[in-house]
């Protein structure tokens, strides 16, 4: 009767080695099941796999041992190949290098171009994509003039065109200037919680992965934690050993905690912060 | 300052002739440059010469523009005129020195073949300076797109053409970021003769091409990441279409390619 739940993305023991004989793979038989609609943030220091594994989520890479689902279809059958690839767009982490076109408009055509979408079809798709991350106003400006910023926000568009079920953003804020990746972040947020988009965040920037629903903290690639921020985030001691940073936040809270203030695990940000200090500190001001 | 270069020589404006269609721009220069071999001698380039007048007033591109694309050829066109003055065959000799003689079928033959090469290049800069090059890859594609049948890369072609003006900006930014790295650690790009400036260009050759491989590898899993797989079964946004002003342009050429030809086989 058990009928097998179909994942946007699902990994089942998934290992990809670039070279056969190395003996450690770069994805070690990870197993992650992406739910609908879900923010999964995909932490990992440099060399931690995670690249790698997002390249193995839309047939980039296939897995070398183990296997990979995308709605359903095994990334190593042929015919599924650009069904796959529609289905899982995929956001790289330099700007400049995954624009193709001379305007932003015709960029974002692109990938509808390759489906073989008819142009009546492809206009209202593509000022629906450029709306969505909001660039509707630069839709004729070349990709040269705009920010870095701006750029992966095309790159958005661009994979939003195709209509996909999950969007895999690969280290996309990695290049860019802090207010270009809170402008990045806001967006596919914004996606996400609107939409209904499910998102895949590779970083290694803790702050982004706080804004998630799901953290999964990679290392010599294998998944080592699990869970939400707060779960993930409060296990202060084991991330510092991985060569993470913490949420400044959240290390904060867990000095005052051992300092023997009773705060709450799940402080992530500095408003989390001024409340649970407030709700501690003076419980009689916490209802102002 | 580098961000704001400008590709090619195209003006950009909103007249007749920037608006026609680049396939008929195209074949129409095709059609111009066939006109001016039929040219049979140098008083009928009068024909020509009212085109060029013709275009130049629709475009709003004045003679001057049209005659700077001829400047980097002055050599070209000294060289054309003197070896054909001295050089070519004929009776009727005014000057005779060793072995140089001028005469003046010679005269003649250097005044039509320099005159040939200035119209020449003033013609066809008519067509590069009133389209954008983006137009110019979208009408050569279409264009040769029935080459394809026998195994030509039309496609390729100008998904090249076009990644190649995508890249032109960002690999100048690159560029400039590298020689200032390397002029602040000492390089000199400035001084010393030709031989030695050539020279200082590796270190900024060398890193520039390493990143441009680089860039491609990544573009090229960008593209297939976004199912690219070739020009097959392929749409397009950008889609040319003919208008009434393609059929006016291309009957006013044909006039005077047909023009040219009857001057020169009818009246001597």
């Amino acid at each position: 009767m058990e009928q097998k739940q179909v994942w946007p993305i699902e990994l089942e023991l998934a290992s990809y080695a670039y070279d056969e004989e190395d003996e450690t793979p770069a994805v070690d038989k990870v197993s992650l099941q992406v739910e609908k609609g879900t923010f999964v943030a995909v932490l990992g220091h440099n060399g931690s796999g995670k690249s790698t594994m997002a390249k193995l989520m839309n047939a980039i890479y296939l897995p070398t041992g183990g296997k990979v689902l995308v709605c359903g279809m095994d990334t190593t059958s042929e015919e599924d190949i650009w069904n796959i690839r529609r289905h899982a767009g995929m956001v790289f982490q330099n700007p400049d290098n995954q624009i193709v076109a001379n305007v932003v408009r015709e960029d974002v055509a692109f990938g509808l171009e390759n489906l073989g979408v008819p142009r009546e079809e492809m206009l209202p798709r593509i000022d629906e994509a450029l709306e969505a991350v909001r660039m509707t106003e630069k839709a004729d400006a070349a990709p040269h003039m705009l920010s870095g910023g701006q750029k992966q926000r095309v790159a958005i568009a661009g994979v939003l065109a195709m209509q996909p079920d999950v969007i895999i953003m690969d280290e996309a804020t990695a290049m860019l200037d802090p207010s270009g990746r809170k402008d990045v972040l806001k967006t596919v947020r914004r996606l996400n919680r609107d939409k209904g988009m499910t998102v895949v965040w590779i970083t290694h920037y803790m702050e982004e992965a706080a804004h998630a629903d799901r953290v999964v903290v990679l290392d010599s690639g294998r998944t080592v934690m699990d869970g939400t921020p707060a779960q993930v985030f409060s296990r202060v001691e084991e991330i510092k050993e991985l060569g993470l940073d913490v949420p400044p936040m959240a290390e904060l809270a867990m000095r005052l905690r051992n300092a023997g203030l009773p705060l709450d695990e799940n402080i992530l940000t500095v408003a989390d912060m001024v409340k649970e200090l407030t709700n501690t500190l003076c419980p009689s001001k916490s209802n102002i | 300052m580098l961000r704001d270069i400008t590709l090619g020589q195209y003006m950009p404006g909103n007249t007749v002739v920037h608006r026609l269609d680049p396939r008929t721009k195209i074949l129409l220069t095709i059609v111009y440059i066939a006109m001016i071999f039929c040219v049979s001698s140098p008083v009928w380039y009068v024909i020509p010469l009212a085109y060029l007048f013709l275009c130049s007033k629709l475009s709003g591109i004045t003679f001057g523009q049209l005659l700077k694309a001829i400047k980097p050829l002055r050599f070209l066109l000294i060289i054309t005129f003197v070896l054909n003055l001295f050089f070519s065959s004929g009776s009727t000799v005014w000057l005779e020195w060793g072995i140089l003689k001028i005469t003046k079928e010679g005269l003649m033959t250097a005044i039509h073949f320099s005159m040939r090469l200035v119209f020449l290049v003033a013609g066809t800069s008519v067509l590069t300076l009133t389209t954008s090059p983006i137009a110019l890859c979208d009408g050569i594609e279409v264009l040769l797109k029935p080459l394809s049948k026998i195994g030509f890369p039309s496609h390729e072609l100008a998904m090249m053409m076009t990644i190649a003006l995508r890249f032109i900006p960002t690999l100048i930014e690159e560029a400039d970021k590298i020689m200032k790295a390397q002029m602040a650690r000492g390089a000199d790009f400035e001084s010393g003769n030709l031989f030695k400036r050539a020279k200082a260009m590796v270190p900024l050759l060398v890193p520039l091409f390493v990143s441009a491989f680089r860039r491609a590898g990544e573009l090229a899993m960008a593209m297939e990441a976004r199912c690219y797989h070739g020009g097959e079964g392929r749409t397009r946004m950008r889609v040319l279409r003919f208008t009434q002003n393609d059929l006016y342009a291309a009957l006013v050429s044909v006039a005077a390619l047909v023009l040219t030809i009857l001057c020169g086989a009818l009246i001597k």
